[in-house]
């Protein structure tokens, strides 16, 4: 059959392209339904990827957060009508030590290899993982992003020493808020301390102990753990507030991404001993446990659908336009396409 | 029931010199009607999906679809008729005799040489037909029409082009009523009726119009197949 695939090809501008793609190619179809802009799409959209980045990378199919609808899969795995979360990570090889979303041969996708702006995506049957019927489309669309959070919070329980008494996340967006709420509900004995800049996003976070404004912590404060989920350029002035404020051999996940290099107090991070732990992207096991964590915690569907900012139909590639300028002027939460293209 | 009729009726005169309808052309390695078909199969609300063949082309109709798409239950090749809307009765003819007709049954009717078209044009055919009884899928007309009753020697009429619309397909009815209607019709009027839709027009009925694609294309003639591997061959990755 021949798919449509809507890539952008320069700032602001999608097309249309057309590939033949074979039923008896062995791999799932899977019709996308929710799909949800991440920043990283946005960097794309608006060109501020850099210019080398955006020659090598596009043309290219935005948008790796998205659920779907089984279509068709030659191994019956799935049935037509399933609703199933798609993983953007794609692994080429097998690592008996190394996680697939950081062995470098991974393709990823809305990354240098087309995401699912298309009129149907073939994935390979390991690449989806079935959503339960309790969970609302709207919230999994972004689930990928829950499991950036998962994945972090999956290493730093193998890595970090088992005091667990205060939590910091620093960042007080989208991935800040997930974040946060995920260590809540998985750690409920801990307290969690939640560090940013702007007092109304602030107010989101009801659900944690504590919030601070970064320019008005307590001295005395202290935390065992941190999470950094600033990115940008904001990255260097929290991690060197994490190192100030965290207790001796206390760790520090870094998940935020900065196109910039970024400058920390390594005199600190040795003499406290710290350890800085790197977390990128996903894995099929992180879905898997999203998927878990989302159907057992009610509460946390809840909290999630509050980050739903607005939900867009999207039939057109005019649709598509509106859609990301109306996501760049929201200050707070995910935007969602309803994608019925 | 919600079913699927892909018409491959044509016999391509269009086409130029080749031994075979346009249809079975191939346009990326693959039959075109294998790509329309491909599309219709992805869509799980077609109980049936009936393709319409020239009788001296079931056999091959048959072997290509089981080369490329294997034994799929939803796919049946039954005989066209004469001409385009006497194809359609005929598979409106073979869900009857197999299944029966009720009264809340849709055909979404398609031509095999338009593979470019997408789940949303079906998708909403499905939904308008349920609700409206008939659907055209039309984009807007960018060349303005005009009219020429004399074989095209004199103009007889420009409409205003806001209001024209060109056709496309699928085009997706109630069939008890597209039926009746169809029967209802002299041999003369049968003669002159070239679209499908047009029978609900004639008797009053509200069309309703499903937003087409410009790249919805039917290719019908060696321009349109060059139009058609050109934007296939688009790709860069």
């Amino acid at each position: 059959m021949i798919n449509q695939i809507y890539r952008l090809v320069s700032p602001r501008q999608f097309e249309v392209t057309y590939e033949r793609q074979g039923l008896q190619s062995g791999l799932v179809v899977v019709r996308p339904e929710y799909l949800s802009i991440c920043a990283a799409d946005q960097r794309y959209y608006t060109g501020t990827r850099g210019k080398e980045a955006l020659s090598k990378k596009l043309p290219m199919a935005l948008i790796h957060e998205g659920i779907g609808s089984v279509v068709y899969d030659p191994n019956d795995n799935f049935k037509p009508g399933d609703q199933v979360v798609m993983i953007p990570n794609t692994p080429t090889e097998k690592d008996d030590f190394v996680a697939e979303n950081y062995l470098r041969s991974s393709k990823f996708r809305s990354s240098g290899y087309d995401g699912f702006m298309q009129d149907y995506v073939f994935l390979d049957s390991n690449r989806i993982v079935l959503l339960s019927e309790q969970l609302k489309p709207h919230v999994t669309a972004f689930l990928e992003l829950v499991t950036i959070s998962v994945h972090a919070i999956t290493r730093f329980d193998r890595l970090a020493h088992k005091r667990r008494n205060v939590f910091g996340v620093w960042g007080d967006g989208n991935l800040g808020y997930i974040t946060s709420l995920l260590l809540k509900n998985l750690y409920p004995e801990s307290k969690v301390c939640v560090f940013g800049k702007t007092e109304y996003k602030l107010n989101h976070f009801s659900f944690v102990d504590e919030v601070y404004q970064i320019d008005n912590i307590p001295e005395t404060l202290k935390i065992d753990h941190a999470f950094e989920c600033v990115g940008g350029k904001g990255s260097q002035y929290a991690i060197n507030q994490i190192i100030d404020y965290i207790n001796p051999e206390g760790s520090i996940s870094i998940l935020g991404v900065s196109e910039d290099l970024v400058e920390l107090n390594t005199r600190m991070i040795l003499e406290k001993g710290i350890t800085v732990i790197g977390s990128s992207r996903s894995g099929r096991e992180d879905f898997v446990k999203a998927v878990n964590v989302l159907t057992k915690y009610e509460s946390i569907q809840e909290y999630l659908e509050t980050l739903v900012g607005s939900v867009h139909e999207v039939k057109s590639i005019q649709d598509i336009i509106d859609t990301f300028e109306a996501d760049l002027t929201s200050s707070w939460g995910k935007t969602v396409m309803h994608w019925k293209i | 029931m919600i079913y699927a009729e892909i018409l491959a009726g044509g016999k391509g005169t269009r086409m130029g010199n080749i031994n075979m309808p346009k249809q079975f052309i191939t346009l990326g390695e693959i039959p075109i009607l294998i790509h329309t078909i491909e599309k219709f199969l992805l869509n799980s609300k077609f109980e049936k999906i009936i393709v319409v063949s020239p009788k001296e082309w079931i056999n091959y109709s048959k072997d290509i679809i089981k080369r490329y798409i294997g034994v799929d239950e939803r796919i049946v090749v039954v005989e066209g008729g004469k001409d385009r809307n006497e194809s359609i009765m005929s598979g409106i003819n073979y869900i009857e005799s197999t299944f029966g007709l009720n009264d809340d049954d849709i055909i979404v009717t398609h031509d095999s040489v338009r593979p470019f078209l997408t789940h949303r044009i079906i998708e909403e055919n499905i939904e308008n037909a349920l609700k409206h009884g008939a659907v055209d899928t039309a984009i807007e007309a960018v060349d303005t029409i005009i009219q020429s009753i004399d074989s095209g020697e004199f103009i007889d009429n420009i409409p205003v082009r806001d209001t024209m619309y060109q056709g496309q397909t699928p085009q997706s009815f109630n069939i008890k009523i597209l039926k009746k209607y169809y029967e209802e019709l002299n041999e003369q009027e049968k003669a002159i009726l070239t679209d499908a839709c047009k029978i609900f027009a004639l008797k009053g009925e509200k069309v309703k119009i499903v937003k087409g694609e410009l790249f919805n294309i039917k290719i019908t003639t060696p321009y349109d197949l060059k139009v058609a591997k050109a934007i296939l061959g688009e790709n860069v990755k």
